[in-house]
């Protein structure tokens, strides 16, 4: 009897896949002797069932499948309908494998499950690959075709075939012929289906790709197995290049953060000769301010949360500044020309700074939440970039681009400029340079104020933050040449990508010590940094 | 000729300083030792050992204040040599731990055995022996000093940029020495010692020994240090801190003196971080921490730079309030170290005891002024502390320290 069923569905497979699938929704009683057959006869017969089943390509019978594989398909004993059944106090809830609504309740004894083994699973999970394969959504239909990528399961290859002929979004097709071609690969078709395949794959050139590529290589012979080495080699180049591409991506995103972080002190340090050993503790105080800005949104306005970075910055910068202009006026001022002294004492406020806000906030980590628009990431190729860092390094370009309009085109600007170059001079001109002085101090500290902002997305918020970033910070001042805001830049984005390649050959704290290494030496070649200043304003 | 190379040490600062040193390194351990416990004399173990480390920062200091306050150079990196010292005296306790350690390997210390390594690495052959730590204990850090002297002073790095990469030099060696592969123990560096040339390292006479010694070495050091600023070595070197291209002009070869000077000053910091180590029974790489090595400088500036006994004097004294604040008020220490270096550099640029000497030699020349009035005919002398004289010849007559010019930095 089962049989001769199995003779007429193998029929009726044959028909659906010649009719190519359907995506229409079918009438349920159709399928409807289908879902009971599941639970005649022993696992091969299940085996053969599910295969009409999947043969109809009606995603109506998905549910079915899904529960088969969990267990949770049921034959009632009157009747053989099979049910989708759930535990229900002392019976089951009975569901309707097709139309999915409740169909009653049955006893403990009035049902019994449909036995899976493991083989049955695994027939179930391509099954279903296949099946969702066919579904109206194209997300579905990606997802389905990146499984059987992963799986390379032969058994899909019809199912892809069929699928393709039917696929309108190119995006799909895309994925479901890698798909068809990983599984054609590990299935015993013919060469020519198999250089095609290769053919694909060379064109898909991710590390997937090679990896499925090199298995080949090494099992296959003759023609397929040159077509693959070639391929290999291929994929090799193109992978090597987007990795030297994500490095420098990476490099430039560290530069970014170290240009953040060193910006402000090439204004203090480069264009006043001011040690400021609290820069640091500038940065942490921006970031602490982000803390707290977002802490009362949260508390108070919700809906602003997305906008809380951009609420943090001017707080930030005018936080920083005044505590920056305050530090000028009572401690800086009277150390002018003695740096030295000035680096020893400006330690020591940033000692007071540190235990101040340990005392305020407590030493743990603070936690600074990501706005929905800096998280996530995004696929560029075969590297992957997210949104924090890129907006970071967009961040840090605009800041130097500001900051270089500030002293180039106002007339503040000027006045700094002429109170570095030749401060009596500018004096006799008019220029209030005490004036000057502390407003240069207070700008560089601002800076360092909404580097914290930005720092606080990518680091841990806490009373040590700016100590982390002091050494670095004075090393591309002083390796960019000091005085010299492009100095500055260029040092800045040169250390983050030397440090990035170095990482992979050496890790990532030997790559930071031989940095390290390297501009002590280079200090040694050019003590006056990469750009440095000439003529007289080398000795003032 | 060596005698008056030792004599020039003397004057009549120095005669105190060396005294009470001698009634310290004597009465503590005899305190310890013979006083029995619960009298007015006994000093307790734990004082014993606190006071040890007192003198090994103070031997650190006396290595800043001679490279700073005699040079100009300000080093923020001193505790890079000092923890190198305390390396090099940590790998010999180490090979002296033998088969006590929990695994037992003869050869291996702990953390080797535990990070699955088969042999000894290279660097550790000979730390056995203790002649031979005790070379290490000056040759790496004098080593270490003289390339990175050699370097910079050639190229003529100067001042802040000195200071600067001084700092990176401690925190890349921070950096090395927190990485297990380097073979110092990681993260967790070198502890759990057992005994120090056969000695317990955790009994009382042991520790009364490593306190005499810590004395012993300070008091050798500072003579050295004292008689070498007073030679005329010294005065070429006051000279380089105050006006360096003017002493090149005249024919110095000014980066040979600055790297005798930071390379001995280096190993003096070295042995200040051997004698620390057993003290304090462990070594880590937190001791390479760039805050160290400029809390360092701010013991000098406080005691005084330039002045040698400050210098020991501002170790001694910072390091008892950081001591008595981390135990009563935890919380307000960071704020009293930081105000500390913000006080001192606004109010008190000569430390205290250069403050100390100018006002006593202010006083004495108010009283001598007075007597010449009053109609006595000896002339008042003229003023030798007045902050631009030059480097004077009349050394030996008169309190030194005080009459040294600041830097001009």
């Amino acid at each position: 009897m089962s049989l001769l069923k199995s003779f007429f569905l193998l029929i009726g497979l044959m028909i659906c896949t010649l009719s190519g699938p359907s995506f229409a929704q079918s009438d349920p009683e159709a399928l409807r002797p289908l879902i009971n057959g599941l639970a005649e006869g022993k696992y091969a017969e299940t085996e053969k069932q599910i295969g009409a089943l999947v043969a109809t390509g009606d995603p109506a019978v998905a549910p079915a499948l899904e529960a088969l594989g969990e267990g949770d398909l049921y034959a009632r004993k009157s009747d053989g309908a099979v049910f989708i059944a759930k535990k229900a106090g002392k019976g089951y809830a009975l569901t309707d494998p097709l139309t999915l609504e409740p169909a009653g309740e049955a006893g403990r004894r009035e049902v019994s499950k449909i036995k899976v083994n493991n083989k049955l699973r695994r027939v179930l999970r391509s099954a279903l690959g296949s099946l969702t394969l066919m579904a109206a959504d194209p997300q579905v239909r990606m997802t389905a075709a990146e499984a059987i990528f992963k799986a390379r399961d032969p058994e899909g290859i019809e199912a892809l075939d069929a699928a393709l002929a039917a696929e309108t979004d190119d995006g799909v097709r895309k994925v479901m012929e890698e798909a068809r071609a990983a599984a054609v690969l590990n299935s015993d078709l013919d060469d020519a289906r198999k250089l095609e395949a290769i053919e694909t794959l060379s064109v898909m050139g991710n590390r997937d790709a090679l990896s499925l590529l090199i298995g080949v290589q090494s099992s296959a012979g003759g023609a397929v197995r040159d077509a693959a080495t070639q391929a290999v080699t291929k994929i090799q180049k193109s992978i090597a290049a987007w990795d030297a591409a994500q490095n420098i991506w990476y490099g430039l995103s560290l530069g970014s953060v170290l240009l953040l972080a060193a910006i402000g002190l090439a204004i203090t340090f480069g264009v006043m000769g001011v040690i400021n050993m609290a820069h640091g503790e500038m940065v942490m105080i921006g970031a602490y301010v982000t803390f707290v800005v977002q802490e009362l949104i949260r508390t108070s306005a919700p809906g602003l949360f997305d906008y809380s970075l951009l609420i943090a910055l001017p707080l930030a910068f005018l936080t920083s500044g005044l505590i920056g202009v305050a530090i000028e006026r009572g401690v800086i001022r009277w150390l002018y020309g003695r740096p030295l002294e000035t680096l020893l004492a400006t330690w020591g406020i940033s000692l007071i700074l540190q235990q101040a806000v340990r005392s305020i906030f407590g030493p743990t980590n603070r936690e600074v939440g990501n706005p929905d628009w800096m998280s996530g990431a995004f696929e560029l190729g075969q590297m992957t970039i997210t949104y924090n860092r890129m907006w970071i390094i967009v961040f840090a370009m605009l800041v130097f681009a500001g900051l270089m309009l500030v002293l180039k085109k106002t007339p503040f600007g000027l006045y700094t400029r002429a109170v570095t170059q030749n401060r009596r001079m500018a004096a006799s001109m008019g220029i209030r340079t005490p004036w000057v002085d502390a407003m240069t101090f207070g700008l560089g500290s601002g800076i360092a104020g909404i580097a914290g902002v930005a720092l606080s997305q990518i680091d841990n918020v806490s009373p040590n933050l700016g100590q982390g970033y002091i050494i670095d910070s004075f090393m591309v001042v002083v390796f960019g040449g000091v005085g010299n805001l492009w100095g500055t830049l260029v040092g800045a984005m040169t250390l983050g990508i030397v440090n990035k390649f170095l990482e992979p050959y050496a890790g990532a704290v030997l790559g930071k010590i031989f940095v390290l290494v390297i501009i002590i030496l280079f200090i040694q070649k050019r003590p006056r940094g990469l750009f440095a200043l000439k003529g007289r304003a080398v000795e003032a | 000729m060596m005698t008056s190379f030792l004599f020039r040490a003397m004057d009549t600062r120095a005669g105190i300083f060396l005294a009470i040193m001698a009634a310290v390194i004597i009465l503590v351990p005899a305190g310890n030792l013979l006083a029995p416990e619960g009298s007015a004399f006994h000093v307790p173990n734990y004082a014993v050992t606190l006071m040890g480390k007192y003198l090994t920062y103070a031997l650190l200091a006396l290595a800043v204040d001679l490279v700073w306050g005699y040079c100009g150079i300000l080093s923020l990196g001193h505790a890079a040599f000092f923890a190198l010292g305390g390396y090099a005296m940590g790998m010999y306790l180490m090979r002296q731990i033998g088969t006590r350690g929990v695994y037992g390997d003869p050869n291996l210390p702990d953390f080797m055995v535990f990070l699955n390594w088969q042999e000894l690495p290279w660097y550790w052959y000979g730390f056995d022996m203790f002649w031979f730590a005790a070379l290490m204990v000056l040759l790496v850090p004098g080593f270490l000093a003289f390339v990175f002297g050699w370097f910079a002073f050639r190229s003529r790095v100067t001042g802040v940029y000195l200071s600067i990469i001084t700092q990176a030099l401690t925190y890349a060696l921070l950096l090395a020495f927190f990485r297990n592969d380097m073979g110092f123990g990681g993260n967790n560096g070198l502890t759990d010692f057992k005994d120090i040339l056969g000695f317990d390292i955790q009994a009382d006479t042991t520790r009364a020994g490593l306190f005499a010694a810590s004395g012993v070495a300070l008091v050798l050091c500072f003579i050295v240090c004292r008689a070498l600023t007073r030679s005329k070595l010294g005065k070429v070197l006051v000279a380089v801190r105050d006006a360096e291209s003017r002493t090149r002009f005249l024919g110095y070869r000014v980066e040979h003196y600055k790297l005798f000077v930071w390379t001995l000053s280096a190993m003096m910091a070295g042995i200040a971080g051997a004698l620390y180590v057993p003290q304090v029974g462990i070594i880590n790489p937190g001791e390479f921490a760039p805050a160290n090595s400029i809390e360092v400088v701010i013991w000098v500036a406080v005691g005084g730079r330039g002045t040698l006994v400050g210098a020991v004097l501002g170790a001694v004294l910072v390091n008892f309030a950081k001591t008595w604040f981390t135990g009563a008020l935890p919380d307000i220490w960071l704020f009293a170290l930081g105000g500390l270096f913000v006080f001192v550099t606004l109010f008190l640029p000569k430390g205290i005891v250069g403050t100390v000497s100018q006002g006593w030699t202010a006083l004495r020349q108010r009283k001598v002024s007075a007597a010449y009035e009053e109609g006595s005919d000896e002339p008042p002398s003229a003023p030798p502390h007045s902050p631009g004289a030059p480097a004077n010849v009349t050394h030996s007559k008169r309190a030194p320290g005080a009459a040294e010019p600041q830097p001009a930095e």
